[in-house]
């Protein structure tokens, strides 16, 4: 996809809207075409010693694949799919906790320590691993370390329950910052857009409304791109 | 090995591309003068496809823009942070003190927060009020003139407020709030606290030709490729080239000293090519120092020569003395009244629409200097670290806190854009028992002694924190809000962060009229050699309750403008 036409359109849509709102100024289709942007999707910005971290860490390899096998499992059990949207599988929440136990090795033992005690626990309740337990008694295994005591400092907890909270917080992270992820937490930004406030309903919502002098003094959208001039006070003419 | 010498006078050598530097070349190099900028680290331009970190989705990073490599984050602009792989620095007596470096064109105005603030009046004159430190040699009326030119060549936005100590400008309008900063002045009303529009130096209005208009992607810390926020090289150096200015870039070149000869006069700077790892000698008939306070002071305390043993411009040794940095303290808070919310886009422009400038009189407080407030929250883009603890919150509305499952979506969606964030910056007080000084018994990995801060905070700074606790638990009670830490105790020195953390560092080439306490005159120019100068932080007398650098832009100019004049008359 041509990602700085789609950008272009989604520009000229969005202030082609508040021209409607604000009433047509002549001059302003020019200044639509200057914030035009350009994204290379092949690209992140990453410096060449960087790009170099990227690529060992890729060439390295941290967990076993009956490791990966159980990740995915709890992944599954954390974050499912729902009848409208993929889950923590679907989002490849496994390849992102993989890399980022080797991006921060502090996060090995634990994970590594906790997959162990989960299998043992499995063993030793039902006799199965973990992944290949029933998901009742998966559940059953779960129910006794996701709910952590509050009141107890969380390098205090016992490691299980510590080891459950990294594999949640891993995995909530990966998902909403996932493609998937965030469509379902409904973020609608980093984008060109003219910010001109806080929709009235929502203002609404929440029972706070705008102060009019203070919105009196605010940047009048329709003029964003008249060059700015002021008098010798400083009071702005355009 | 011998040093590599070009046979090429320039008229100015600049070091360092920063915000300094930056203005420097801008006023010389549009005054036709042959000019030289070294930067120690690569070119930067946030235009390059390659070097671009706008516009980027999370998941274009591996880490998810997790802080493993970058500071503030994969999609942060600054190549660098407060360590650094083959520059290492020291610390004295068991001191704190981390120091923040930016190895780019540019250096650290790209991806700075662009808060502009002027110093007031009673920030060039705080002895006279409270006894403490030393005044400017210069008032406020003296740098008010290039405050109003610098306003109208980058663009600031604000509003007209006729504050005493926090002077208006010419200003471009700012934008409206987001809902949390709606919350924020409903809660600071309620205890006569003041907000107002914040004033940073984003475009909301167009302002020429070469610059584009903001829009609205809040994340002006990756700098921008429209130019469309205040950024060094975009705004500064590459202006200057294209209106025809003479200068040359070197870049990846790390200044090693001021050469000086006979005479003690200054006669250009010797550098380390980062590529070939040799070192090269540039001739200059003037040198102005825009490295960053702590660089500048070791490069001119590493100049040393038999007219300068002591170092360049040392003779009172005060190079390196009077370091200091912002203070700083910060709580957040859950708003239930802000959970459940629509989704919109709020992305803004980077950081805060509101802001609290300093409203108390300190003759009433049991501490001198005061701090003004900033805050964050909205519904920002996800990021490594988002959907931690996703519902911890549930604490506060007698909910199980843990689980699995479905439910989980429910949570983070029902807290996302519930959480602000408030942190204090405060001014503290300049003292000779903090400073940077060369330690002779390490080198960086291009053979160059480094630094070694000794810096300890005083009561002063330690009693603002505690005041800024207060503020906030106040501030979030009035939004209905919980606070979510603890308030850190006074053995915590109520969590008054570690010097440098703010990197508003300043001081240590101070300017003066009495040479056997300052280091610079009040044109910023070296006591003891007339034609080195020093256009970045390091001449502050006292850093006030606001952010360094539009005052390091107006002083950079003024001592530009000092320059060409004194050129011009043959004084130098």
């Amino acid at each position: 996809m041509d990602r700085r036409k789609s950008i272009k359109s989604i520009i000229l849509g969005s202030v082609a809207g508040g021209l409607a709102v604000n009433g047509c100024k002549p001059g302003t289709e020019e200044a639509l075409v200057e914030t035009t942007v350009k994204v290379d999707e092949n690209h992140f910005g990453r410096t060449p010693s960087e790009k170099e971290l990227i690529a060992e860490l890729n060439a390295k390899t941290f967990f076993n694949p009956h490791e990966l096998e159980t990740i995915e499992v709890l992944c599954d059990l954390i974050l499912p799919a729902t009848t409208s949207i993929g889950g923590a599988v679907e989002a490849e929440v496994t390849d992102f906790i993989e890399f980022m136990l080797k991006d921060i090795p502090e996060y090995q033992p634990i994970l590594r320590g906790g997959l162990m005690w989960l299998d043992h626990k499995s063993n030793t309740d039902f006799g199965s691993e973990f992944k290949s337990s029933m998901e009742t008694q998966q559940k059953e295994i779960l129910d006794t370390i996701a709910f952590p005591d509050i009141e107890v400092p969380q390098n205090q907890r016992p490691l299980e329950i510590q080891f459950f909270s990294l594999m949640r917080n891993l995995t909530l992270t990966g998902y909403y910052t996932s493609k998937i992820g965030i469509e379902d937490i409904g973020y609608k930004g980093n984008t060109p857009n003219v910010w001109d406030g806080v929709p009235e309903d929502v203002l609404e919502q929440h029972g706070v409304s705008y102060d009019e002098e203070w919105i009196a003094k605010c940047i009048d959208q329709s003029k964003r791109s008249d060059i700015a001039k002021w008098d010798e006070n400083g009071n702005l003419l355009t | 090995m011998q040093i590599k010498e070009s046979s090429k006078i320039y008229d100015v050598i600049i070091v360092g591309s920063g915000a300094g530097g930056g203005m420097a070349t801008k006023i010389l190099g549009d005054a036709g003068l042959k000019v030289a900028v070294v930067e120690a680290g690569p070119f930067f331009d946030p235009k390059s496809q390659e070097q671009q970190t706008q516009l980027k989705w999370p998941y274009e990073s591996p880490r998810r823009g997790a802080s493993t490599v970058r500071p503030f984050g994969d999609f942060d602009s600054a190549y660098g942070g407060w360590e650094i792989e083959g520059e290492p620095y020291t610390r004295k007596h068991g001191t704190k003190f981390d120091w923040f470096r930016s190895r780019m064109l540019g250096g650290r105005t790209n991806h700075w927060g662009r808060i502009s603030l002027r110093f007031g009046p009673d920030d060039f004159k705080k002895k006279n009020i409270d006894g403490l430190g030393d005044n400017w040699p210069i008032g406020y009326d003296d740098v008010k003139p290039y405050y109003d030119k610098v306003d109208k060549l980058i663009g600031v936005f604000g509003t007209k407020e006729g504050l005493k100590n926090d002077p208006d400008g010419y200003f471009l309008p700012p934008p409206k709030p987001r809902l949390h900063e709606l919350f924020y002045i409903k809660g600071t009303k309620k205890s006569n606290i003041p907000a107002i529009p914040s004033r940073m130096s984003m475009l909301t209005k167009k302002i020429n030709e070469d610059r584009g208009i903001c829009f609205y992607c809040g994340q002006c810390s990756r700098a921008c490729q429209v130019y469309a926020d205040f950024s060094s090289g975009t705004c500064l150096i590459f202006p200057a080239q294209k209106n025809g200015g003479q200068i040359d870039l070197f870049l990846n070149a790390m200044v090693r000293e001021v050469t000086t000869n006979a005479e003690g006069k200054a006669t250009g700077v010797s550098y380390i090519n980062k590529e070939d790892r040799k070192e090269y000698k540039l001739k200059g008939k003037i040198i102005v120092l825009a490295a960053s306070a702590c660089s500048s002071a070791r490069i001119l305390l590493n100049s040393k020569s038999k007219q300068h043993p002591n170092g360049l411009g040392n003779s009172s040794n005060i190079v390196g003395k009077y370091l200091h940095d912002s203070t700083g303290a910060n709580r957040s808070a859950f708003i239930p009244d802000l959970m459940n919310r629509k989704t919109y886009n709020e992305d803004g422009v980077g950081g805060m629409h509101v802001y609290t400038p300093w409203w108390l009189d300190n003759k009433k407080l049991d501490f001198p200097r005061g701090y003004h407030i900033e805050q964050w929250g909205g519904l920002g883009m996800p990021s490594y670290g988002f959907g931690f603890n996703p519902n911890d919150l549930n604490k506060y509305i007698g909910e199980k806190v843990g689980g699995y499952g479905e439910s989980l979506r429910d949570d983070v969606k029902k807290y996302y854009g519930s959480v602000i964030g408030i942190s204090g910056r405060g001014e503290s007080v300049a003292m000779k028992d903090n400073y940077c000084e060369i330690d002779p018994t390490t080198v960086d990995e291009f053979g160059i002694p480094v630094l070694q801060f000794h810096y300890k905070w005083s009561d002063f700074e330690v009693k603002q924190a505690k005041h800024m606790h207060e503020t906030f638990e106040e501030i979030i009670h009035n939004m209905g809000g919980h606070v979510l830490q603890d308030r850190p105790t006074k053995e915590q020195e109520y969590g008054l962060l570690t010097p440098g953390r703010i990197i508003h560092e300043v001081g240590t080439t101070r300017m003066g009229d009495n040479k056997k306490i300052s280091v610079v005159n009040k044109y910023q120019q070296l006591h003891e050699v007339d034609n080195v100068f020093v256009v970045d932080a390091g001449p502050f007398v006292s850093q006030a309750d606001k952010n360094p650098t539009w005052t390091i832009l107006a002083l950079s100019w003024r001592t530009s403008d000092y320059i060409i004049e004194q050129l011009k008359q043959q004084n130098i």
